[in-house]
């Protein structure tokens, strides 16, 4: 299993201090926490895409990219890249680009965006999402598993003979996981491609995260034979301190004021009602494990740390803990719990190794079903 | 003998309020009429000022939480809606449109609903024809042609002592209780989660195939 950090990189006033960082600053605290999280043994950081402020990452792979060089070890992945306003093509040769520069140390999240303007900006419609997002992503994979692409659809001009470059590393595709908040479409299309599932599993009820995952892994069994072969990834929300009433003190501040949830719910209702754990160590680790119970066995958790303006400092610390008490636990216990056939969280080494370069091999065992306990 | 299930929605401010009065009455004479017809009658009542707070989270988190959740379901769910705001500033409260806000947009297709008001003075009646029957015709819901509105004398004599309030609230239940006699709302299981189509279909929806 997986375990790392996810960025959306909004620019949000510090509301304790009133200050607010530049792009620059903020770019650079971004860096920073993402290679601190490999210091701490994290195995994944994902980078989110935006094209309106208040949120500075318009270009996650060139984030990435930069990180491919400052790191050895972390997974570069996305927190989402945006399908259906970038070109399949582009997309293509820019991952593809990545996955060279990063030896195969990343993979892509991709979603669709849920800021209106971002469509007509990039000449799209949002009334069209799903089938851009569908199209589209049917043209990337073309362009990744085939040499010559003669491509033809409703959304971009057509292709005769177009081979994107550089073909993919070890010809093996990067991997990709859909994301998506509430469209079952979108969890019918990870399914039917064997690809992976991410949930935001943030700011919202985890019933509904639990609905979207149960769904993605009953039409992974119909398209592929076995629910707990599919691969699931999770998010999450935590700020902890050592002691709990210290951390619902010092988060109090960012959670009232903070963009999407601020001005709404006390912290207190919004805790209960969603994933958000703020308090100690010890309550991350409960209410994580608690996780698989609706999901079943997963194999990616990422958890939101750097939002709402807190201060760089109080990030690194966050990520300090994680590293040190929380994800080590967390680690022994899933696989304590974790039957022997669930498949690992994929890597670039394990998918170059299974010759895997179009479909994951169906696993034919006798599975139990998606949630059941040992 | 079938139950048919009616839900109510006050948007009065006030304790007691008059705008809850009126759903109440409708209400009453709506059951009369179906109990009449043979029916069992269970009626959910809600006064969206206990549901204030959770209105507004929700339009600001998305998610609605578990009390709110259970109005919508209730409301969404129903065989027939009272909906009764008061007339602020000419048109429902605020509150009642955020209600309507957070439901979903096809949840009240061909629901049943009689639009109710409250205010000072007869003179602000059009505003349910104006501003409430827009509403609910925006959300492909059935309202029935009488409309109620109760002005502050209304709870005496009453202007109009040719059609008086309690005649024009028997007449909406009337008009309410024969569409719902035949409803199956209630009985429908609605999955937000369904699927209209396989991959298959998604995919040749739009590649002409």
């Amino acid at each position: 299993m997986q375990f790392g950090i996810f960025s959306v990189g909004d620019i949000t006033p510090d509301p304790v201090t009133g200050r607010t960082p530049t792009d620059a600053s903020r770019l650079q605290d971004v860096l920073t926490i993402a290679q601190h999280a490999e210091e701490v043994g994290l195995d994944v950081f994902a980078m989110g895409e935006h094209h309106n402020p208040p949120f500075f990452p318009s270009s996650p792979v060139a984030i990435n990219s930069y990180l491919a060089a400052k790191t050895s070890r972390i997974i570069l992945s996305t927190a989402t890249t945006l399908i259906t306003t970038n070109d399949p093509v582009r997309l293509a040769e820019d991952y593809a680009m990545l996955q060279h520069l990063s030896g195969g140390r990343m993979d892509v999240v991709l979603g669709r965006g849920n800021t209106g303007p971002v469509y007509p900006w990039f000449g799209e419609d949002i009334r069209q999402g799903i089938p851009l997002a569908i199209e589209k992503y049917g043209l990337l994979r073309q362009l990744w598993r085939e040499e010559y692409v003669d491509w033809e659809g409703q959304f971009r001009t057509p292709l005769q003979g177009f081979q994107s470059t550089p073909r993919p590393l070890d010809g093996t595709p990067p991997f990709v996981w859909h994301g998506s908040i509430r469209s079952p479409q979108i969890a019918e299309q990870a399914a039917y491609y064997g690809d992976g599932f991410f949930a935001n599993h943030i700011f919202w009820p985890s019933s509904h995260t639990q609905r979207m995952v149960g769904l993605y892994r009953q039409r992974f069994e119909h398209y592929h034979g076995s629910a707990d072969q599919a691969i699931v990834g999770l998010g999450g929300q935590v700020f902890m301190r050592k002691n709990s009433q210290d951390a619902v003190n010092e988060f109090r501040p960012y959670f009232d004021n903070a963009p999407v949830y601020g001005h709404g719910p006390s912290l207190e209702e919004f805790t209960k009602q969603t994933p958000l754990t703020v308090g100690s160590p010890q309550q991350v680790i409960d209410r994580t494990l608690g996780f698989r119970d609706y999901v079943g066995d997963y194999q990616r958790q990422l958890f939101l740390m750097d939002h709402a303006g807190l201060p760089l400092k109080t990030v690194l610390e966050q990520l300090d803990l994680l590293g040190a008490e929380v994800v080590p636990v967390l680690r022994r216990e899933f696989a304590r719990v974790r039957p022997s056939h669930i498949p690992d969280a994929p890597t670039h080494a394990a998918r170059v190794a299974a010759g895997n370069a179009e479909h994951r091999e169906t696993v034919t065992l006798s599975a139990s079903p998606a949630g059941s306990e040992k | 003998m079938t139950t048919r299930k009616l839900a109510v929605v006050s948007s009065g401010l006030s304790t007691p309020s008059s705008t809850r009065m009126l759903a109440d009455k409708l209400a009453q004479s709506t059951e009369e009429r179906l109990v009449e017809a043979g029916h069992d009658v269970d009626i959910a009542t809600f006064e969206l000022r206990d549901l204030a707070q959770s209105i507004t989270n929700n339009l600001l988190t998305g998610f609605a939480d578990e009390p709110l959740q259970n109005a919508i379901d209730q409301v969404t769910g129903a065989d027939g809606l009272i909906a009764v705001s008061p007339i602020f500033k000419t048109s429902y409260a605020g509150l009642f449109k955020s209600f309507v806000d957070v439901i979903d947009n096809t949840a009240l297709t061909d629901l049943p609903v009689v639009i109710g008001a409250t205010g000072g003075t007869p003179r602000h009646s059009l505003a349910l024809d104006y501003a409430m029957r827009p509403l609910f015709n925006y959300m492909h819901s059935v309202v029935i042609p009488t409309a109620v509105y109760a002005a502050s004398d209304d709870w005496g004599a009453g202007e109009d002592t040719v059609k008086s309030l309690p005649e024009r609230i028997d007449r909406a239940a009337g008009e309410l209780a024969a569409l719902m006699k035949d409803s199956e709302r209630s009985a429908n299981v609605v999955d937000p989660f369904a699927l209209d189509e396989n991959f298959d279909q998604l995919l040749g929806g739009f590649q002409g195939n």
